[in-house]
């Protein structure tokens, strides 16, 4: 054990793409879908649940109180709850995960929409535009890099937290870590890491991306 | 016109912003509303474009209810400049300025290419149209407020403190420039401020609220500054009323003589300055075609003489005035007597000539 090496590349050019489920390449594929559904859910549940929430203000405790419990569960417990109701499937990943999503993705929102200043607010009111209107050309474009710092943190701890689901055999590269414990073999433990910091690395990468395409005219007032 | 009756704006929990109003804003001139903070001036102005609804009484525009008016109708013709400017921070210059025109469905083209000849209008550089707010500085983006609220060119404009939040020398700078342009558009204008000395120099009218919304005086500046109705009016004008109304005599009624022989001037006929033995001393100058009366002492009193020294938009010497003539054209114009202990009324030559603001 002592003479064994933490990497060996030989079993990743073996592994990587066997044709069979367990390959590193099947993995890694799974896991960027198992990551990535559950941010998109939680942004298409978190846009009209933070704008109901910002329209009653009565709604937002409750809601985030909600949303706090669940994000404090262990991830595991979620898991195993909807292991009764839809087994051994991806959903019983994506769906906890989309609540994990949606946690942070709905004060985003509703922060992003407090993030606009009341003379902006005031000066649409004014100059004519009807509150639909308002709210698709002012008051959303002008909370988007509030969101879409949300959104960074929703997908990095989605594509941390896929991993759990190896615990029910539906974890993406978390599987590695199984495999790796199991064995008492390091090689899988280190690709899996690897590839999940460098997945984070880049969706976030991306996102910054799409920050500074969608929204030239934030930069230099975040600078200041 | 715009006119205000017995409107009041009491809310839920009790307060009362707006207490009874009656006045009337007259068209094409500068109306200010000025009063301490909780006299319902800014309640005032909104209750015009409906931001708020009266809670009794009514506002006409154009002799119209504005209740009978849909909200975003009526306030796509009434321009509107706030506190700060407000700029949609991500849009560019242009199409912040074509924002109304836009919502009023004129075509891209059209909206941008009378937003680039307001740009000009509000003296901006037009190659700052494709900038972001951000980019520009207090002053300008003030400025480009102005030029939006006056984009689909409404005949009405509501100003609220849209000059507080600059530096006093940009403040006056804006001052100057929205008189300059009010006497080319001739907009009904209802401009909302705290700062007494704003509402003198810009108002055609000036409406005194005090707190709890009720109207304490509405009057010309000038008339205001001699005649205020109350101790609370007094008090809300501050120091210097009678230095202060002097700025609404135009200095042209002052009488010349001929400069005497002790004032030295260059070949191009400036002056230099009082000839004292071999020195010169301080002169001051003031040019009766456009300065003040007050102006015109303040030459006075800058000159080591008392004399002061009257040129012409050149800077060329036309003439000098003593204290004499300065003392005449006061003397004319000298407030009317108190009305205690005997009220009487005032002598007609009183306020009528110095309601007219100096252009």
């Amino acid at each position: 054990m002592s003479q064994e090496p933490l990497v060996r590349w030989d079993w990743i050019a073996r592994n990587w793409a066997n044709g069979g489920p367990t390959a590193i390449s099947a993995l890694l594929e799974n896991h960027i879908v198992m990551a990535f559904l559950p941010v998109l859910f939680g942004l298409v549940v978190a846009l009209p649940l933070g704008l109901a929430c910002v329209r009653w203000r009565w709604l937002y405790q409750p809601t985030a109180a909600v949303m706090n419990v669940t994000y404090s569960l262990p991830s595991l417990v979620l898991f195993s709850i909807f292991l009764s109701v839809t087994g051994l499937t991806r959903s019983t990943v994506v769906i906890p995960l989309t609540f994990f999503a949606l946690a942070v993705l709905v004060p985003a929102v509703v922060d992003g929409l407090a993030s606009v200043p009341d003379p902006v607010r005031q000066s649409a009111v004014a100059m004519g535009f009807r509150p639909v209107r308002r709210l698709l050309r002012v008051e959303l474009p002008v909370a988007v890099p509030v969101v879409l710092a949300g959104l960074r943190v929703a997908t990095v701890s989605s594509i941390s937290l896929v991993s759990v689901g190896a615990l029910i055999g539906q974890g993406g590269l978390g599987n590695l870590f199984i495999d790796g414990w199991q064995r008492q073999f390091y090689t899988p433990i280190v690709v899996g890491i690897a590839l999940i910091v460098l997945l984070a690395v880049l969706a976030d990468g991306l996102l910054v991306l799409a920050q500074r395409l969608l929204t030239p005219w934030s930069r230099a007032r975040r600078a200041a | 016109m715009i006119t205000f009756e017995g409107v009041t704006k009491r809310y839920p929990d009790g307060t009362v912003a707006v207490d009874d109003l009656d006045l009337e804003v007259p068209t094409g001139a500068i109306t200010v509303f000025v009063g301490p903070s909780g006299c319902g001036k800014t309640t005032s102005l909104r209750m015009i474009n409906r931001m708020i609804d009266a809670t009794s009484g009514r506002i006409t525009l154009h002799g119209r209810d504005v209740r009978e008016i849909d909200p975003p109708t009526l306030r796509r013709g009434i321009g509107y400049v706030i506190q700060q400017a407000g700029l949609f921070p991500h849009r560019k210059i242009v199409d912040n300025v074509a924002t109304v025109p836009y919502l009023l469905g004129w075509s891209k083209k059209k909206a941008r290419t009378r937003a680039m000849e307001l740009l000009e209008l509000v003296g901006l550089d037009p190659g700052l149209a494709g900038r972001y707010p951000f980019q520009l500085s207090g002053g300008q983006q003030q400025r480009v407020g102005v030029a939006r609220a006056l984009a689909a060119d409404p005949p009405v404009l509501l100003m609220d403190e849209p000059f507080s939040a600059v530096d006093p020398i940009v403040r006056a700078s804006l001052q100057d420039e929205l008189l300059r342009l009010q006497s080319e558009l001739r907009k009904t204008i209802v401009f909302v401020t705290h700062d007494i000395d704003e509402a003198v120099k810009l108002g055609d009218t000036v409406a005194v609220l005090r707190v709890g919304g009720r109207l304490a005086q509405m009057a010309g500046p000038a008339t205001l500054l001699t005649e205020p109705a109350d101790d609370f009016v007094r008090e809300f004008l501050g120091r210097d009323r009678g230095i202060r109304r002097l700025s609404f005599i135009s200095a042209k009624e002052v009488r010349l003589r001929p400069a005497p022989s002790d004032l030295a001037t260059d070949e191009a006929g400036r002056p230099l300055g009082w000839r004292t033995g071999d020195e010169l001393a301080a002169y001051g100058t003031f040019d009766p075609e456009s300065d003040s009366l007050r102006a015109a002492l303040d030459a006075a009193l800058l000159s080591a003489n008392g004399v002061a020294v009257a040129v012409d938009e050149d800077g060329r010497v036309r003439g000098v005035a003593g204290r004499d003539a300065i003392d005449e054209l006061l003397a004319e114009y000298a407030p009317p007597p108190a009305p205690s202990p005997a009220p009487s009324p005032p002598p007609s030559q009183g306020s009528g000539p110095a309601e007219e603001a100096p252009a």
